[in-house]
C-alpha cells in the first residue's frame, strides 16, 4: 500500500477540536541534552498510585541510575538518582497537578555524563529488531525495576499494563505518537531521532503480552515521524497507521477507536478491549531498560511557546528545575503570559518554576497573552458546540452545572465520570466556561457509593 | 532577545504584578488554556450578518418602514436591556449583542406598517418578560422575540393579527400592503399567490418574512459558520413538506409543497426564530425533534385553525418541551453507559 493510499483513508474518532498546532515553535529543534544541573530535585511520587519507599539517607553519595525510592505496591514505581551527587535533607514538592510529595534534592558531586556521550547512553547505538531472545516475564520485571512510567503525560505504572494475564488477553500494542497537544514535539523528534529505540521498545512490550499485532499510531501532520518509523519498522511486522490530525487522537480511548475500530468501556480500560498503549518515549524507555538495565533517568522535554526565547528539545535529568530548563532555552520573552507543564490543552499551569521535571513532563509550554485563553466567564447560551465537539459523546454543560449546583445524581445521569478531560469543551465554549474545571470539580466530590 | 526576569501576566489586575515580592508570583489558572477565536459577541454577531439580507428584501418591499420597525423595535430592546441590568446591579450584557438579535428578529416578525407602540411594547415585553425574569441571556425557557410578538399579537389583534398585514389607508404608496398576505389570502380561499412572489418576496407579509431568497442566503450564512446546526430548519422544513405532500396527495384543499415551505414566516422561522441556540435542545438528536414537531405543529395551525400561520404558536410550545426533550435524549458516551448502580 502507499503512503498517498493509507493517508486518503486517515484513522479518526468522532467529534474534537482544531486548535492552533503551534509545532512550528521547536518541530525543527533537533533534541539537545542538557548541560549537567547542579542540582536536581526528585519527588517519590512521579506517577499515579503510592508513592516510592525512600532507601537513601541524606547527605549519602549517589550515581546516576541509583536507586532512591522503591515501589510501595503493585500500582506504584521506583525512582532513580539522576545525576552523581549527594543526597540533602529531604523535602517537599508542589507537582503542578497541585500534588504535595516528598522528594530528596541531589547536588551534582563529581563526573557526570553530558552532551554526545549522554545522548549515545539514552537513545544512541544499536537497538536490535530481534528480541526472540528476551524471556516475556523479563519485559515487565524490568519495566518495574526502571521505574518506568507512561511517559506521555498519566505517568501510570508501564509493568502493570505489562504484566501478561490469561483472563485479559491482549492482541494489540498501539504504540502512541500522535503527541495531539499543540506545541508539543518531544515525541516528534524522538520518532526522527530514534525510531530504533522506539521499535525494539514496541517488539519488547508485544513480547510481554504475547501481542500478535503491533501499530504505531502518528497525525497527520507528522509526515517525516511517518516516513522515519516506517523505515525503522521494515521488516519487523509493526504496522504504522496515519491519524487524522484532531485533537484528542492521542488520547487512549480516541487512538483504540481509530486504529481498532474498538471502544474502550466508559468504566474500562484498553486491556478490557485486548489493547495495550504505550507513548513512543515510554517504548524507547522499556527497550533502554529491559536491554541496558538503565532505569528511567532522562527524558526529553519540550520548551516551546512564544513566551520562550529559543525553543527547543531537551534531553533532561529528571529533577531538572522549570527554571534551569527555561533559562538553557534563553529564558522567557517580555510578553510571556503563562507557564504550563504539559501542552495547553491539558497541560497544568504552574505557580512556581522550582518545579522539578518528572517522568510524565513531556514539555514545558509557555504561551503570551495573546494565546491565553481570556478569563471573562458569560452565561452558557446553551448553543450545544460542547457537546458536538465532546469525544466522549457528553453533555458538558449540563455536567458542569450539575457539579456546580453539587446536584450528583443529575451529574450521574450525564455520565460525569466518562468525561476524559481532554479540554475540547472548554476550548470551544462560546461563554468561556470552565467546564472541564466544574467536572474535575465534581468528579472529586461525586460521593462513592 | 536575553532571560527576562518571570514577570507574570494578571490579566485581571495588571496594576498587582508589579507589587514587590520575594517569589515570583505566577498567573495560573485551569486548562484548557487556549479558547476557540469565537465568542458569544461573534456568534450574535453572525446572526445578525446573517439577516442583512432579509432586510435589504425588506427595504425594497417595504420602503422606509422596514428600518424603522427595526429601529423602534431594536433601540427599545437595547434601552430595556440596559435598565434591567442597571436595576439588578449586573454587569453590562447588551455589548453581547443578544438585545440586538432579539429586536431584529421580533421586528421582522412584525407586519411593517404596525403602530410605533406595538413594536415598543412588544420590544419591552420580549426583553423584560422574555428573558430577564428568567435571569438573563441563557436563562431564557422561550424565544423572547415570539413571547413580545405573542403579547402584542394579543394584546393588539387588530394591529398584529391577519387584518393587521392588510394597510391602513396612509401607507397605501407601499403597493404590496394593499393586498392580503399570501397565507391570508389561501386560508380565505381567494386567489394564489404566483410563486415567483413568494420567492423574491415582493408581496405582503411580516417584515423579514417574504422574501424566501433572502432568508436561505442568511440561512446559508448561518450554516456556514456552523452558528446554527443543520438539525431544527430540516426537522422543520422536511415536515413541513411531507404533511403538504400528504395533504395535496389526499386531495385537501392545499398550497402544495412550494408554496407552503416559501409562503409565511416557514422559511424565516426554520432559519431564524426556531434554531434559537438558549431555546432549541443542545443535542443533535433533539435539534431534530424539535424541528419535526414545530413542522409539524406549524402545519397543523396552518390548516386546522383560524390562524393563517402557526411559526409563532409552534416554536413558542415546543419551547416549552425542551428541557424534556433535553431529558430523553441525553446520548450513550462512548464508551457505553455506566452500569447504574
Amino acid at each position: 500500500m502507499t503512503a498517498a493510499a493509507t493517508l486518503a483513508r486517515r484513522a479518526s474518532f468522532p467529534h474534537g477540536v482544531h486548535p492552533p498546532e503551534g509545532k512550528h515553535f521547536a518541530a525543527d529543534k533537533p533534541i539537545e541534552p542538557l548541560p549537567p544541573p547542579a542540582e536536581v530535585v526528585i519527588p517519590f511520587a512521579q506517577h499515579l498510585g503510592a508513592p516510592a519507599r525512600p532507601v537513601v539517607k541524606p547527605r549519602q553519595e549517589v550515581k546516576c541510575g541509583d536507586l532512591l525510592g522503591e515501589p510501595a505496591g503493585f500500582i506504584s514505581a521506583a525512582v532513580h538518582c539522576s545525576i552523581n551527587g549527594k543526597t540533602q535533607a529531604f523535602c517537599a514538592v508542589t507537582l503542578p497537578n497541585a500534588r504535595h510529595v516528598p522528594a530528596v534534592p541531589v547536588k551534582a558531586d563529581g563526573e557526570q555524563l553530558s552532551g554526545q556521550a549522554l545522548w549515545d547512553d539514552v537513545y544512541g547505538g544499536d537497538w536490535p529488531s530481534n528480541v526472540g531472545g528476551v524471556e516475556p516475564r523479563a519485559v515487565a520485571d524490568a519495566a518495574a525495576a526502571a521505574g518506568l512510567v507512561g511517559m506521555g503525560g498519566a505517568a501510570f505504572p508501564t509493568h502493570v499494563k505489562l504484566v501478561h494475564n490469561d483472563n485479559k488477553p491482549i492482541d494489540t500494542i498501539l504504540i502512541n505518537g500522535c503527541e495531539c497537544e499543540p506545541f508539543l514535539t518531544s515525541d516528534y523528534r524522538l520518532m526522527l531521532q530514534a525510531p530504533r529505540a522506539i521499535v525494539t521498545g514496541a517488539l519488547l512490550a508485544a513480547r510481554a503480552q504475547h501481542a500478535g499485532r503491533i501499530v504505531a499510531v502518528i497525525e497527520d501532520n507528522k509526515p517525516r515521524a511517518v516516513e522515519a518509523m516506517r523505515d525503522a519498522a521494515a521488516g519487523t511486522g509493526i504496522e504504522v497507521a496515519v491519524a487524522r490530525t484532531k485533537y484528542p487522537q492521542g488520547g487512549e480511548r480516541q487512538a483504540i477507536l481509530a486504529v481498532t475500530g474498538r471502544r474502550v468501556p466508559t468504566a474500562g480500560l484498553p486491556l478490557d478491549v485486548g489493547v495495550v498503549v504505550v507513548n513512543v518515549g515510554t517504548a524507547a524507555a522499556l527497550a533502554r531498560a529491559v536491554l541496558r538495565g538503565k532505569p528511567l533517568t532522562h527524558r526529553v522535554v519540550c520548551v516551546t511557546g512564544g513566551g520562550v526565547a529559543e525553543p527547543k528539545n531537551v534531553l533532561a535529568p529528571i529533577g531538572t528545575s522549570y527554571q534551569a530548563l527555561i533559562d538553557f532555552c534563553g529564558g522567557l520573552t517580555a510578553d510571556a503570559a503563562r507557564v504550563i507543564s504539559g501542552g495547553p490543552m491539558m497541560g497544568f499551569a504552574v505557580g512556581d518554576l522550582a518545579t522539578p521535571v518528572t517522568k510524565g513532563t513531556s514539555g514545558l509550554t509557555v504561551l503570551t497573552a495573546r494565546d491565553v485563553r481570556a478569563a471573562e466567564e458569560t452565561h452558557c447560551i446553551r448553543c450545544g458546540r460542547c457537546v458536538d465537539v465532546c469525544p466522549a459523546a457528553l453533555v458538558p454543560t449540563k455536567i458542569a452545572a450539575a457539579a456546580k449546583a453539587g446536584d450528583w445524581e443529575l451529574a450521574r445521569r450525564y455520565y460525569i465520570t466518562a468525561c476524559i478531560e481532554c479540554g475540547c469543551c472548554g476550548y470551544i465554549c462560546p461563554a468561556r466556561i470552565p467546564l472541564v474545571q466544574l467536572i474535575r470539580m465534581g468528579k472529586s466530590l461525586l460521593p462513592r457509593d | 532577545m536575553g532571560p527576562v526576569p518571570f514577570r507574570p501576566n494578571m490579566t485581571d489586575a495588571p496594576e498587582q504584578v508589579e507589587a514587590p515580592s520575594p517569589a515570583p508570583a505566577v498567573a495560573v489558572a485551569p486548562a484548557p488554556h487556549l479558547a476557540a477565536p469565537v465568542a458569544t459577541r461573534g456568534m450574535m454577531i453572525d446572526v445578525i450578518i446573517a439577516l442583512a439580507p432579509v432586510m435589504l428584501a425588506a427595504v425594497l418591499v417595504f420602503g422606509w418602514y422596514a428600518p424603522m420597525q427595526v429601529g423602534i423595535c431594536v433601540g427599545t430592546c437595547v434601552v430595556v436591556e440596559l435598565a434591567l441590568t442597571a436595576c439588578r446591579g449586573r454587569r453590562v450584557t447588551v455589548t453581547d449583542g443578544s438585545a440586538v438579535v432579539t429586536g431584529c428578529i421580533l421586528a421582522f416578525s412584525l407586519p411593517p406598517t404596525g403602530t410605533w407602540y406595538v413594536g415598543v411594547i412588544g420590544s419591552a415585553v420580549a426583553i423584560a418578560i422574555g428573558k430577564w425574569v428568567f435571569g438573563g441571556l441563557g436563562q431564557n425557557l422561550f424565544n423572547p422575540a415570539m413571547v413580545g410578538r405573542a403579547f402584542v399579537m394579543l394584546a393588539f389583534a387588530a394591529a398584529v393579527g391577519a387584518g393587521g398585514y392588510v394597510a391602513r389607508p396612509e401607507a397605501a404608496w407601499v403597493q404590496v400592503v394593499t393586498q392580503a398576505t399570501p397565507m391570508a389570502a389561501a386560508k380565505a380561499g381567494q386567489a394564489v399567490t404566483p410563486l415567483w412572489k413568494l420567492l423574491l418576496g415582493n408581496t405582503n407579509g411580516s417584515l423579514g418574512e417574504t422574501s424566501a431568497v433572502a432568508c436561505l442566503l442568511g440561512g446559508a450564512w448561518l450554516l456556514l459558520r456552523r452558528t446554527i446546526s443543520w438539525h431544527v430548519p430540516a426537522g422543520v422544513l422536511g415536515t413541513a413538506a411531507a404533511i403538504a405532500a400528504l395533504m395535496q396527495a389526499l386531495g385537501r384543499p392545499a398550497l402544495g409543497v412550494p408554496r407552503q415551505l416559501c409562503g409565511g414566516a416557514l422559511l424565516f422561522g426554520a432559519l431564524f426564530i426556531a434554531t434559537d441556540l438558549v431555546t432549541s435542545p443542545l443535542t443533535a438528536k433533539g435539534k431534530l425533534i424539535f424541528g419535526v414537531c414545530v413542522g409539524a405543529l406549524v402545519m397543523l395551525i396552518r390548516t386546522m385553525s383560524n390562524y393563517p400561520e402557526g411559526v409563532m404558536f409552534a416554536v413558542l410550545v415546543m419551547n416549552a418541551f425542551v428541557p424534556l426533550i433535553n431529558r430523553w435524549t441525553i446520548p450513550v458516551p462512548l464508551g457505553g453507559a455506566v452500569k447504574k448502580k
